[in-house]
């Protein structure tokens, strides 16, 4: 199937506008007449299902947590950009549009990054409206600060907690609609299949995660707000239900799933500590505006950072990158902390692990102010570790974070399968190979928030529909597949658990699809993935029963889920022979050991279609057309 | 240091809703103090399941304390013996070798047991759909520095607007009060100017919705405050108080 993906004609500038005018309208009347489902509530699928509900859509939204304000949008800390320009530093949506663009490594659409950024400054003005506490100047007006990637500051920030208050605003709107009757609120479901009639997506089936039960709901269009991957790899900084399986049991139903290789590994993250632990936690890239990342200058310096002298710490980004210094993007500070412990320098017990110091800001501006910008990111980081970062600077290592790949769409956020839109981190569309800080948010408002309720319509308004309800073919067959994977999970009656699978294939992945990859190391991984497989099915124990409140169940479905998934990621990553943002390919690497691209042969989106169990999935190819912006090899220096 | 350590866990099982519950007893062996208490309760959980015993429900997301999924009563304290930490940011550092810990369920008349140590806490959101919202569609927001907010102002709303939502100021009150929780929402939107036009409105419906489904009132223990993980003070209960009173007396509000 040739991939188009609908992006309108014109000037870049003018493209979201002439599109907005084309795309054809529901008549307010006529609005009511439309069942939409919204499965996932973080930013993206709370902002939509409360602004379709607005519109006078009839909304089912689905989450697998027991309030939809608990979607792990509510974990991003650090904040989220726009192009307002309030600080005068010459900012603009097209320089937002081009730092977004070179920060994913070229590997990202114009038209919609461009469209994002326009957006992006609505977003704000609707979090305020909203009641959005964002900090502010002593005048009253919104304060910003700088996140990697940029040489302005840009981003709108609620201490250490943006993505809880960005989420409880799209929440509150959420839940104004469930009072209005707008929308129906579905709490702890999870999507065990998507219902595909007559080549349009029509509904989903769900389990019921308190009584086990299975249900089917019929809509006209389904939204999956479903989020990313990262707890592929098992410890990850994503919540510990986040999954891929929404997406994935699309994929097997025909959406085509894009750039899988494309995942992010966070720079700054507290470093692992047992065999025991079950999620890496975070701390915000907002941090690198005032701490300094250093280790010492001789592998193998076993002495407590303060009792080693300024001239034998070697402050590397600082050196290395003298423009960006400490906020160059994610991928490239993440890189950068492996070499240095991959030459031996790096500190704590495990070795694995680089400083970032606040003594010289502390310094500089006081422990008060620091304080003020960081208080909670601080004691966050001393519960976990037992260590005041006021006193010994804080030890890092970069973790996985965020997942830039997800279900192809084209502009109008459609997946291949007509009627099924895909939002914020489960779509694949803005971020290219990297994602600079403070855009996840930013994209998840976007699509959610004024994408969506536009182009839904557009979608309606030209289609024509027969009527689908539960009781159809597809919704019983559907229904009855989900039940039977159920049933065969809780058969096995092995005798490993479901979690030492899961962080076996975390530990596969972590090796050899994760900061650097090499084709051996990935064609030796796709084995171990089948073979791991294999034995999932013939040893795993899920203990408790089908028709109850049962939490390993859960999880063993979604781990045999990632279980096939991966395959799919070192497929990817084994597809695309160059190095470009999150996606570093030992093989192809400049002399200064930065991602080498290959414009000519990869300049293109990398989409895979499901051939059926155990076939190797088809590959198809959107080539990235870029009209404004020149590829260069980028250089944050 | 890390170490390891033995306890005795004597920890709520339930099977549903309406089934009798029962403390059961489990020795967790070779505990590291690293760990956080989520992750000591997965180990025994993974220990479980190897006997072919069924795991110890217990609700839990983020594990980085600010989705306000987890959460139990550890020997009386909810979220445990560490001051403004959720449960799954307690380490088991604070805890020796030998330590028996009673774990049970948030009680309260408006949670219902779902198993073990999970409850529902939907009526939580239900006090936010009556009128803990600014009413703001999509796409009408003036710009975002039209109206100018004095820092402080900001701040205060923001102190209030920390809160998770994890239930503990309920489980923690002897009447089973969630003033706390309310007296934060209703307080972080009334600071704020985009909040005004519908503070009246919003502080009679969200009151008058709490009292029905089944929370006590507050009478000042002010034990929401000392086990609130993340510190909200019962300061907005005071500012809940004043804005009930404006909407009820100088309000057309009923």
């Amino acid at each position: 199937m040739q991939l188009d993906a609908k992006i309108p004609g014109g000037p870049l500038a003018q493209k979201w506008d002439r599109h907005r005018f084309e795309l054809k309208l529901v008549n307010p009347a006529n609005k009511r007449k439309y069942d939409i489902i919204v499965v996932g509530t973080g930013l993206a699928g709370g902002a939509a299902s409360a602004s379709l509900a607005e519109l006078g859509y009839n909304v089912k939204t689905f989450c697998i947590q027991d309030s939809p304000r608990r979607a792990h949008s509510i974990a991003a800390q650090g904040g989220i950009n726009a192009a307002k320009n309030y600080t005068n530093e010459g900012d603009s949506i097209w320089r937002l549009f081009y730092d977004t663009v070179k920060g994913g490594d070229f590997r990202a659409r114009e038209a919609n990054v461009y469209r994002l950024a326009q957006i992006s400054n609505n977003i704000i003005d609707q979090c305020v409206a909203q009641g959005v506490p964002f900090a502010r100047d002593y005048g009253g007006l919104l304060a910003n600060r700088s996140f990697g990637g940029a040489q302005v500051s840009r981003t709108f920030y609620d201490r250490g907690q943006t993505g809880q208050q960005l989420l409880l605003g799209a929440y509150s709107a959420l839940m104004r609609q469930v009072g209005l009757g707008k929308v129906q609120m579905f709490p702890r479901r999870e999507m065990l299949d998507l219902v595909v009639a007559n080549g349009q997506a029509r509904g989903i089936v769900v389990r019921n995660l308190i009584t086990g039960q299975i249900e089917t709901h019929a809509a006209h269009a389904v939204v999956l707000c479903t989020g990313g991957y990262g707890n592929v790899f098992f410890l990850s900084t994503n919540a510990m239900a986040s999954n891929v399986s929404a997406s994935f049991k699309a994929y097997k139903r025909g959406a085509y799933f894009a750039n899988p290789c494309f995942t992010q590994i966070h720079p700054t993250c507290i470093p692992v500590h047992g065999t025991y632990q079950s999620k890496l936690t975070l701390m915000s890239e907002s941090l690198r505006n005032d701490g300094r990342v250093w280790v010492p200058k001789k592998p193998g310096d076993n002495r407590a950072p303060q009792q080693i002298p300024e001239d034998e710490r070697d402050y590397y980004l600082e050196s290395k990158y003298p423009s960006f210094g400490n906020l160059v993007p994610r991928d490239v500070a993440s890189r950068n902390a492996k070499e240095q412990c991959d030459m031996g320098k790096g500190v704590g017990e495990t070795k694995l692990a680089v400083y970032l110091d606040f003594a010289d800001a502390i310094k500089r501006d006081g422990r008060e102010a620091i304080e003020r910008k960081y208080g909670n990111l601080f004691q966050m980081y001393e519960k976990i570790t037992g260590e005041d970062p006021y006193e010994t600077p804080m030890m890092i290592y970069p973790a996985v974070h965020y997942t830039m790949g997800g279900l192809w769409v084209d502009y109008n956020l459609m997946s291949t399968i007509d009627g099924l839109f895909v939002l914020g981190e489960a779509n694949f569309s803005d971020h290219g190979a990297n994602r600079l800080g403070a855009s996840a948010l930013m994209q998840g408002l976007a699509d959610g928030y004024f994408v969506i309720p536009y182009t839904i319509g557009g979608y309606l308004a030209s289609t024509s529909f027969s009527s689908v309800t539960p009781d159809t073919a597809a919704f019983k067959d559907t229904a009855r597949e989900a039940s039977d994977r159920i049933e065969k999970l809780l058969r096995i009656n092995g005798k490993r658990t479901v979690d030492d699978f899961h962080r076996q294939l975390g530990q596969i992945m972590w090796d050899y699809c994760g900061m650097a990859r090499n084709n051996q190391g990935l064609e030796k991984a796709r084995g171990m993935i089948q073979e791991l497989r294999a034995e999932f099915w013939q040893n795993a124990t899920v203990p408790g029963e089908e028709k109850d409140f049962n939490q390993s169940l859960e999880r063993a479905g979604r781990v045999a889920d990632f279980m096939e998934f991966a395959e799919l990621m070192v497929i990817d990553a084994l597809a695309r022979q160059e190095s470009c943002g999150g996606h570093f390919n030992e093989a192809y690497q400049t002399e200064e050991n930065e991602a080498r691209r290959d414009d000519e042969n990869f300049c293109h989106v990398a989409a895979w279609s499901h051939s059926g169990p155990d076939k190797d999935p088809e590959f198809h190819k959107e080539p990235l057309i870029f009209e404004n912006v020149e590829l260069t090899q980028r250089s944050y220096k | 240091m890390t170490k390891n350590i033995n306890l005795t866990l004597k920890i709520w099982r339930q099977k549903g809703p309406e089934a009798a519950g029962t403390l059961e007893t489990f020795e967790a062996t070779d505990i590291s103090t690293d760990m956080s208490f989520l992750e000591m309760l997965d180990v025994v959980n993974e220990r479980l399941t190897l006997e072919g015993r069924e795991p110890i429900a217990f609700d839990h997301d983020c594990r980085e304390g600010i989705c306000g999924t987890c959460g139990a009563v550890v020997n009386g304290r909810p979220h445990g013996p560490q001051k403004g930490t959720t449960l799954c940011q307690l380490h088991m550092r604070h805890f020796a070798n030998g330590d028996t810990l009673v774990i049970e369920p948030w009680r309260a008349r408006a949670f219902k047991v779902i198993k073990d140590l999970v409850v529902d806490r939907s009526a939580l959101d239900k006090m936010i759909q009556v009128g803990g919202y600014i009413s703001a569609n999509t796409g009408g927001a003036p710009d975002a520095n039209a109206i100018p907010i004095p820092q402080e102002t900001a701040d205060l709303a923001m102190d209030a607007a920390a809160c998770i939502v994890c239930g503990a100021c309920v489980a923690a009150c002897p009447n089973a009060s969630a003033m706390l929780f309310l007296g934060a929402k209703v307080s972080h939107l009334a600071l704020l100017p985009q909040g005004k036009p519908e503070a009246a409105r919003r502080a009679a419906a969200m009151v008058r919705e709490m009292d029905q489904l089944g929370f006590g009132n507050c009478s000042n223990e002010r034990e929401c405050e000392a086990e609130c993980p993340k510190e909200i003070s019962i300061i907005n209960i005071a500012r809940l108080n004043r804005e009930y009173l404006k909407a009820r007396i100088l309000s057309t509000v009923r």
